[in-house]
């Protein structure tokens, strides 16, 4: 570490490190995963979430699976909690979950043709 | 990078080692591989989270859930039920103590919540043998700062300013100290820190060094800066060994990096410092005591003055302070003095982390605000008696403590 300009550059490169542990994070989404949503797929949901947020560089966001919701004729069920807002998606496969995490997480579009009220 | 979905800290600190936490870890690092969940959940060795009584501790975040007592089976079922199918599980989870109430997280615990971690901010957050992770959390940023747009006369009067007393017990302003040793005129200055923590039943210094120890070496090494010193020794009672691996291997990362050595951060300045290990002696504890051990001479106090700011190891000036009194340093030169001075009481600024042991609902390690009264610490931080008894006394400063 030459110059202090490499330590806040290393800093920025490793700050995804413990965010995690760090407070509430500012996008929480949740997956549902009991045995009705592994069985439809929630699983591949669940990848793909993570690897489309690594993939677009964000920070701040979480992703928790959850045991059953309840609405087992719709899942995968994904639930965004982000920009102030709860949104509840239904039969989410893993490319409208890479949408999601675009349009809904990073550009804060909700997609209204996915969602599911009650 | 990859995305880890969820961080599982393991606590890793010298109580929750001897109450079986290594063989939990590997439990749940196993199962975890097996489930194929390697990729998505990290797991993370942490220093001292506090609980020390309800060991081995598991927090698993994004959401904070706290389990306490977690055997190697206890967390084959936490991988199965909680990390795979998301289903907390209940029996696992921290009752308080007055209403038996469960509490999930670690952030609605109220012998958390109450608390102000200063000196113990990244322990029992990071794992203290990634440097990773302690740069990731502004570590080595303060060293930058005071090395790049201070002058050793600002620190000092930074140090001043926040109005921080040692924390090895006898308070003395760390300013002033800092400045004596800076105005002693010497070719060669040391800095020491004085990590022999002989208080029966005190781990206040251990849990730091076992747990954060680059607090310590980022602190000692601006202390070097402001006062004129270019060598520091830090002395670990041999009774220490988990904090002494630790704290070698973090010495070793920091070379490494360039954080200690000669040019640090290309300013000229040089500092680098050595473990020294002591031999069982309660009274090198005493700072005389302490430096006559390290120059090979039996450990005996003499009398002052002169103080070790004038005449130190080797008749040198050198600045002696505690590990705590270290590990305050940083958040001072990064947040500035008026932050911390604003902390605690007129005479007393700051935090003071506290070893809690003895007939009281939540044994293990605070740090307060100064200030707050023994009830509240002892009621709304600790949970109180346990049964519901009374409350009969308190000896402050364990049993070497006077009455």
């Amino acid at each position: 570490m030459k110059t202090v300009d490499e330590l806040r550059k290393l800093r920025e490169e490793v700050r995804q490190m413990t965010r995690l542990r760090e407070g509430e994070p500012e996008v929480r989404i949740v997956v549902a995963m009991g045995t009705c949503g592994i069985a439809a797929g929630a699983r591949e949901t669940l990848n793909a979430l993570l690897q489309e947020i690594a993939a677009r560089g964000l920070a701040g966001v979480s992703v928790s699976p959850v045991g059953c919701m309840g609405l087992c004729d719709r899942e995968p069920i994904v639930e965004v909690n982000a920009h102030g807002g709860r949104t509840l998606y239904a039969r989410v496969n893993a490319e409208k979950a890479r949408r999601i995490v675009r349009e809904h997480v990073e550009a804060g579009w909700v997609i209204e043709d996915w969602v599911t009220r009650n | 990078m990859n995305l880890f979905r969820s961080h599982v800290l393991v606590c890793a600190g010298a109580g929750c080692v001897s109450s079986g936490c290594l063989a939990t870890e590997e439990a749940l690092v196993d199962e975890i591989a097996k489930l194929g969940l390697d990729r998505e959940i990290k797991v993370i060795e942490t220093g001292c989270i506090g609980t020390c009584d309800l060991g081995p501790v598991l927090v698993v975040y994004p959401e904070g859930i706290f389990y306490r007592n977690v055997t190697a089976d206890d967390a084959r079922e936490v991988a199965n039920e909680h990390l795979l199918k998301g289903r907390i599980v209940q029996r696992l989870l921290y009752r308080d103590p007055l209403t038996s109430q469960i509490v999930q997280t670690y952030g609605e615990m109220e012998f958390f919540s109450r608390q102000l971690r200063i000196a113990l901010r990244n322990t029992g957050v990071i794992n203290p043998e990634v440097i990773e992770e302690y740069i990731a959390r502004d570590g080595y940023e303060a060293l930058a700062c005071a090395l790049t747009t201070m002058s050793g006369e600002q620190v000092i009067a930074t140090i001043k300013e926040s109005g921080l007393r040692g924390r090895g017990g006898a308070g003395f302003p760390t300013g002033l100290k800092w400045q004596f040793t800076a105005q002693a005129h010497s070719d060669v200055k040391y800095v020491v820190c004085n990590a022999d923590e002989g208080d029966p039943g005190a781990f206040m210094d251990r849990s730091i060094l076992e747990g954060d120890p680059h607090a310590v070496i980022e602190a000692m090494a601006i202390a070097g800066y402001a006062v004129g010193a270019s060598a520091g020794y830090v002395y670990v009672r041999a009774e220490y060994p988990l904090a002494v691996k630790r704290l070698q291997h973090a010495i070793n990362q920091a070379r490494d990096y360039g954080f200690i050595g000669d040019n640090i951060f290309g300013t000229g300045f040089r500092f680098d410092l050595e473990i020294r290990v002591g031999a069982g002696a309660f009274v090198c504890g005493e700072e005389t005591a302490l430096i006559a051990s390290i120059e090979g001479r039996r450990g005996e106090p003499r009398p002052r003055p002169p103080y070790p700011a004038a005449k130190g190891l080797w008749g040198k000036p050198t600045l002696l302070n505690n590990v705590e009194t270290f590990a305050n340093i940083c958040p001072i030169i990064l947040h500035g003095a008026q932050w911390y001075a604003r902390i605690g009481t007129e005479k007393s600024k700051g935090t003071k982390v506290f070893a809690v042991a003895g007939n009281i609902n939540n044994t293990g390690l605070v740090e307060v605000p100064m200030g707050m009264t023994l009830r509240q610490l002892v009621f709304d931080v600790c949970g109180g008696i346990p049964g519901g008894k009374e409350f009969k006394a308190a000896q402050a400063g364990g049993p070497s403590g006077g009455f």
